[in-house]
């Protein structure tokens, strides 16, 4: 139990009459990457959003780090450790990059409130070892988030998340908006995470990606969790079985 | 922009990358328009726009003119500085000019003298009660507390009953200069005290811009304050996200710059030695162009003082480009509003072709 990073139980979101998540059982070990699979809608970003406070869940309970939670907002969320690359990175765009690495948690150098003197050396020196550390390659950090591509941006963003001792990082669809070579640059991060033994949830439409990557697979459908398998224990057309329905059943009883 | 990358993760820091900053178009918008004076006025008149052609006055720069150019900005200056950063948190002040209206109004019924010539005050509205030669101290502070309470109520309507900005300002607008009329029913309002009137007195304005604009321009760079402006006016989710508390600094925003206002208020009727409630007319909009002509983007996020003062820079210079050339004042209007509307398309373009570049 005690190396149990997070654990869900009977998780369950329904708006109004629509059950987006019902009662997801979910676990994650420390140092594990867990990729959630399935097809739009069902209840992928759901369980995350629940997870990460986004969202008040209906239903169920959250442990995370040994302690049941409920999360009032993503920033609580993030304060206990969990940080989210959103699909829709929060970057401010016309800001450069040690600026969105530190934002709303900027490092002062003395407090004066609301007009508190920023540590720019500080968060400059802290930005190139947190890139360094995550591999991540920037031309320029001087230059605004606007001018960068959509894979440097995800970069920063995914920076960003390893910037600050994280117990649990959690990615919705990473690579969904990029190039062949942005996207291997993504997933090299990821790996360096994988060595690093930061624990992840990944969401991913990418099966190649999925099985390079993660040590487990869950897979959504209809709001439902399906099936929870090991790597070795699958294969993708068993995956895509099992996303489409054509296979069902309490797969995650086996994994269990 | 190349991609290649040098040194460990790529991460050395190149002077030569950073981008052409947005205060250097301006400024040499700036140039090309002396320039265009200067030219014409050789010419056609046989003078000098910038220089000295007098030979009874031993200087290089006809000083006169320089003076007049940035003293007649300086007050709208003042307010453009606080219009500046509530465009870069992603919202806009029409009250701005109402506010220095019904500012200069109060303000300046706290800073009369008891007697004229001998007779008291007929001005003084407060006389009855004693509070006629004030120390300087309390209209200024009067005039603060204006400021104070237009802003808080700009900001808090704004941040919590989330109208959109230019909606809540405009309702500002209206109400502030109603209280400007109302105050002294119409009546200007002179005989400041001399410590009042020594506030506006020659070229105090211009030293009172200058430092208000190295003040915000500083707080602007170095501050989580401004961190926080660019950052909401850039993307207000992403800030949100971030954990930044978006209505406190909204409210924040509003109420500084208010303040602005009603010291640029104080400073106007100090320099007038008089208060009407018709004070700050379309000063609102003179702000705002002076902030769109400096770089500021009006969808937020970009923009800088700098570019502001150098912005109501090119206004001053228009304006005395204009009487050097004897032009009616109707035709400042005219060319103002087409440097205002131009300002907008270059920035678009500029937006547009940065888009196409990325």
């Amino acid at each position: 139990m005690s190396d149990i990073v997070l654990k869900t139980e009977n998780l369950t979101k329904r708006y109004g009459g629509v059950h987006a998540l019902e009662g997801a059982n979910f676990e994650l070990r420390k140092g594990e990457h867990v990729a959630i699979m399935g097809d739009n809608g069902a209840g992928k970003s759901t369980f995350v959003r629940q997870i990460t406070g986004v969202e008040q869940r209906t239903d169920g309970k959250v442990w995370f780090d040994g302690k049941e939670v409920s999360f009032a907002g993503p920033i609580e969320a993030r304060e206990a450790g969990i940080e989210t690359v959103f699909q829709n990175l929060a970057l401010a765009d016309d800001l450069d990059v040690p600026s969105n690495l530190f934002l709303g948690r900027e490092k002062v150098l003395f407090n004066l409130g609301p007009f508190s003197i920023l540590d720019r050396k500080y968060m400059r020196k802290a930005t190139e070892a947190a890139l360094v550390r995550t591999a991540v390659k920037i031309p320029n950090l001087s230059s605004t988030i606007r001018h960068m591509s959509g894979g440097q941006r995800q970069c920063v963003a995914i920076a960003r998340t390893a910037t600050f001792a994280s117990k649990l990082i959690i990615m919705d669809e990473p690579t969904a908006a990029l190039g062949v070579q942005e996207t291997a640059q993504v997933e090299n991060i990821i790996r360096t995470l994988k060595e690093n033994g930061e624990p992840l949830i990944l969401i991913s439409h990418n099966m190649r990606q999925v099985f390079d990557l993660v040590d487990r697979i869950v897979v959504f459908r209809r709001g439902k969790i399906v099936a929870n398998l090991r790597k070795q224990d699958t294969d993708g057309n068993d995956i895509v079985a099992y996303i489409t329905g054509a296979k069902t059943g309490q797969a995650e009883l086996q994994a269990a | 922009m190349a991609q290649t990358s040098h040194g460990v993760g790529g991460l050395t820091y190149d002077a030569k990358k950073r981008a052409w900053p947005a205060e250097f178009n301006v400024f040499l918008a700036l140039v090309i328009l002396v320039g265009a004076f200067e030219l014409i006025g050789r010419v056609f008149l046989g003078d000098s726009f910038l220089f000295n052609t007098r030979d009874n006055v031993d200087a290089i720069f006809n000083e006169q003119r320089l003076q007049i150019i940035i003293l007649q900005v300086s007050i709208v200056g003042i307010i453009a500085i606080g219009v500046t950063q509530v465009i870069i948190c992603g919202g806009i002040d029409l009250s701005s000019g109402s506010v220095v209206g019904a500012t200069a109004m109060i303000a300046m019924s706290f800073a009369q003298v008891a007697t004229v010539n001998g007779n008291p005050n007929p001005k003084a509205m407060f006389i009855d009660y004693g509070l006629t030669d004030l120390p300087v101290i309390v209209p200024v502070l009067v005039a603060i507390g204006c400021g104070l309470i237009a802003g808080l109520v700009n900001g808090l309507l704004i941040a919590y009953t989330r109208i959109p900005p230019f909606i809540a300002t405009l309702g500002m607008m209206v109400t502030a200069r109603g209280i400007a009329k109302w105050w002294s029913k119409g009546q200007p309002i002179s005989f400041p005290t001399d410590s009042f009137a020594a506030i506006g007195k020659g070229l105090m304005p211009v030293i009172i811009f200058i430092s208000l604009a190295i003040l915000f321009q500083l707080i602007l760079t170095y501050t989580k304050y401004g961190k926080h402006c660019y950052a909401i006016g850039s993307n207000e989710d992403a800030a949100r996200m971030s954990g930044i508390k978006i209505a406190n600094h909204k409210v924040l925003v509003y109420v500084i710059a208010s303040i602005l206002a009603s010291l640029a208020a104080v400073v106007l009727c100090s320099k007038n030695l008089t208060a009407q409630a018709g004070m700050g007319v379309m000063y609102e909009l003179d702000a705002i162009a002076m902030a769109v002509i400096g770089g500021v983007s009006l969808s937020g996020g970009r923009g800088s003082i700098i570019g502001t003062v150098i912005g109501s820079l090119i206004f001053g210079v228009i304006i005395s480009g204009f009487t050097f050339l004897r032009l009616d004042a109707y035709y400042q209007e005219m060319v103002k509003g087409v440097i205002i509307v131009g300002a907008v398309v270059l920035d678009q373009w500029r937006q547009r072709r940065r888009a196409i570049g990325a």
